[in-house]
């Protein structure tokens, strides 16, 4: 083994797996998500267009009325593409004119550095989740509030765009702690996003999907009654967050289909 | 000019303006009043420091001030930058056609006219890209962190590039002007400066070539957004080549309608019939080709791309609350299909209203296909839970739109009076 080999760290392809049927709409991911992230909310949120909520709960139903009526909530974070071929190309990443975003082939996030970007936007209009978010105003925290913010977060300031990051920081994080212990090698578990901790129902799984140890591995491989699915695949933006449903009519929603086409799963 | 200046006692201060102004003017031409003419320059001024205060609201409080939000990222500001750079092409193209492939006797009536237009369509949109940004002072970062994947980099280093190369071969033209051609210095430089015209224009055609296409690559690698997205040659989609075809196409039209304008306004026949056939048939043609074209990338897109991303037109079309298919028959029948037919048919062309009407469904044409390819791209839900968005500018937005149409008609109004723009009115055989 080389010395580089040695002390290289292994790519993972960090990714979250989210059961709907689990989901209850709590949004207590949302809440966390905001709290660790430094996430700023303004006094007045009623323009909507305008707000930022990293970790976005959809809601959305069959249509029917009762008593077939049925809801789905469907949590939204970045989808950290991948991008066609799988090498990058997530749809944000390469049109971004100075690189302030970028695909880590270490980790597989697509991360955002607030200080390099200067608010051209053109990311957002290429991403089809919209899950980039524009600082349209100053960010302003409650009086006292600068107490309980999170030191491992950069605060954005206006005019730049920002997104869910998986919680980097927890990664950088437990990097430290792992290389502080002679290891190269994180377990699972110990790099956790704060809506993986925080969903009450464990709706949601965090981990490397490429790793058989993790149980993202497991859960993303489509078995007898468990079916699997990724926001708009026809796309190719290849998503690192995947879904699981019995229901088929929210696999449908999931993707645009032409002339009825059947689902996957 | 001595003799104004000797005698400006004898005159007082309204006597000296008046001497001054029409010292500067170039001689035998007839120009409107001083006051008529301030009086205009009065209230395009006072349109002009609107748009400049709804500006400086930007720059201040920031991008709140605009009707833009999280699903429209790109909105007014950045159509009308499409949109000015497409009808600025008269410019790159009618040098193209004049240095290039030497059609030298019947552009030289029209060249100076055309690189004003393209002057003042480049530094409007570097002003709206300026404006645009969330964070103007780290504007230089695309030039500095340049990421050569991205096609707004591209269009970033064409543009300023271009826009350089723009007020190079619009210096001469203020320097031609009577007093200033009086010193020597400035005469030689001159003189210099149209020896070398030819590079800068093939200089010019090159990078708007290039920032054209990318301007259309910007809409067409959007593989996320269906109704943008389209498959292409090597690493360009096909709108990269649509938008440069379509920037011929129509820019010429443009320079023609604004000289049709400006002869309405001043009763002045400012460029020769043979000059606008020649240019009216050219645009037909590119304009009828291009139409052909968009019309196969229409099918090709509708029928394999989007169906390949799970849509179907009428996802695009039929579902939101404005976009209906009339806004494609719009953009293809009545500003593509209909203004070519008429600049391709000589009877047509040689009427002189038929005439006026095409060139401005041509330029309503290319304004909508602009508009399509930023405002509607981004109208549309891709997620199918998503609805669709609706966008209404703020009058910030509309002032600062506006704002290049007020500089534009001071520029425009300020080189009629004082420079030789048409070879014709100043009665010069030879042109440059």
């Amino acid at each position: 083994m080389s010395e580089a080999e040695k002390t290289s760290v292994r790519h993972r392809r960090y990714g979250m797996v989210i059961d709907l049927d689990k989901c209850t709409g709590c949004g207590s991911c949302m809440v966390a998500c905001m709290a660790e992230n430094n996430v700023t909310a303004r006094p007045d949120e009623t323009d909507k267009k305008k707000s930022i909520t990293w970790m976005r709960v959809y809601s959305f139903d069959n249509g029917k009325g009762f008593p077939e009526a049925r809801t789905c909530f469907l949590p939204r974070p970045c989808m950290h593409c991948a991008g066609k071929g799988g090498h990058g190309h997530s749809p944000c990443v390469s049109v971004c004119p100075a690189v302030a975003t970028d695909y880590s082939a270490e980790t597989g996030i697509v991360s955002q550095i607030p200080t390099r970007c200067f608010g051209c936007r053109y990311c957002m209009a290429a991403c089809p989740y919209h899950a980039r978010y524009f600082n349209w105003f100053d960010p302003v925290y409650p009086k006292g509030m600068e107490k309980m913010l999170n030191p491992d977060v950069s605060l954005r300031m206006r005019g730049v765009v920002e997104k869910c990051s998986f919680c980097f920081h927890r990664y950088q994080k437990a990097m430290d702690k792992a290389f502080y212990e002679k290891r190269k090698e994180l377990e699972e578990g110990e790099y956790q996003t704060a809506c993986t901790q925080s969903c009450p129902s464990g709706a949601i799984a965090f981990g490397d999907l490429d790793d058989p140890k993790h149980a993202v591995y497991r859960l993303r491989q489509p078995v007898k009654g468990l079916y699997v699915f990724r926001l708009l695949e026809r796309l190719g933006t290849e998503p690192k967050v995947y879904y699981t449903t019995r229901h088929e009519w929210i696999r449908k929603a999931a993707d645009r289909t032409v002339n009825d086409e059947k689902t996957a799963g | 000019m001595e003799a104004v200046l000797d005698n400006r006692e004898k005159r007082g201060l309204a006597g000296t303006i008046l001497a001054w102004d029409e010292a500067l003017q170039p001689k035998g031409v007839t120009r409107a009043p001083l006051w008529k003419f301030t009086l205009w320059m009065g209230f395009w001024g006072v349109v002009a420091l609107w748009g400049v205060y709804a500006a400086a609201l930007c720059w201040i409080f920031g991008l709140n001030q605009t009707g833009m939000n999280d699903y429209y990222g790109f909105a007014l500001w950045i159509w009308a930058d499409l949109a000015v750079i497409a009808l600025g092409g008269g410019a790159f193209f009618t040098g193209f056609l004049k240095y290039v492939l030497g059609h030298e006797k019947p552009l030289k009536y029209i060249v100076n006219y055309a690189v004003l237009i393209g002057f003042i369509c480049y530094s409007s949109a570097l002003l709206i890209l300026a404006i645009d940004i969330g964070q103007p002072l780290r504007g230089w970062f695309i030039f500095w962190h340049a990421n050569v994947h991205s096609m707004l980099t591209e269009v970033a280093f064409c543009l300023s590039c271009y826009f350089i190369v723009l007020t190079i071969e619009y210096f001469p033209n203020i320097l031609e002007n009577r007093v200033l051609s009086k010193v020597p210095f400035f005469r030689n430089l001159v003189k210099n400066f149209h020896g070398s015209m030819a590079v800068f224009a093939a200089t010019g055609v090159f990078l708007s070539f290039f920032h054209q296409g990318s301007l259309g690559g910007l809409a067409g690698v959007l593989y996320g957004r269906p109704f943008a997205a389209r498959e292409g040659v090597f690493i360009w989609p096909w709108t990269f080549f649509l938008f440069t075809w379509s920037a011929a196409a129509y820019g010429p039209c443009f320079t023609m309608l604004l000289t049709r304008i400006i002869e309405a306004v001043t009763k002045k026949k400012l460029v020769p019939d043979e000059t606008m056939r020649f240019l009216a048939k050219v645009s037909g043609w590119m304009m009828g080709t291009y139409i052909i074209a968009k019309i196969i990338d229409t099918v090709y897109w509708a029928q394999v791309t989007a169906p390949g991303a799970g849509f179907s037109l009428s996802d695009f079309y039929a579902s939101g609350p404005f976009y209906g298919y009339w806004f494609l028959a719009l953009e293809i029948v009545i500003g593509g299909i209909i203004p070519a037919a008429v600049l391709l048919i000589p009877k047509a062309r040689e009427n002189r209203a038929i005439f006026t009407l095409a060139l401005v469904l041509a330029v309503m044409g290319v304004c909508v296909n602009r508009w399509a390819m930023v405002v509607q791209t981004n109208a549309i839900p891709v997620l199918s839970f998503d609805k669709w968005a609706m966008y209404v500018p703020t009058w910030q937005e509309i002032a600062t739109t506006i704002l290049p149409v007020a500089y534009g008609v001071l520029l425009v109004s300020l080189s009629h009076r004082y420079l030789p723009l048409f070879p014709l009115e100043v009665g010069e055989k030879d042109g440059h």
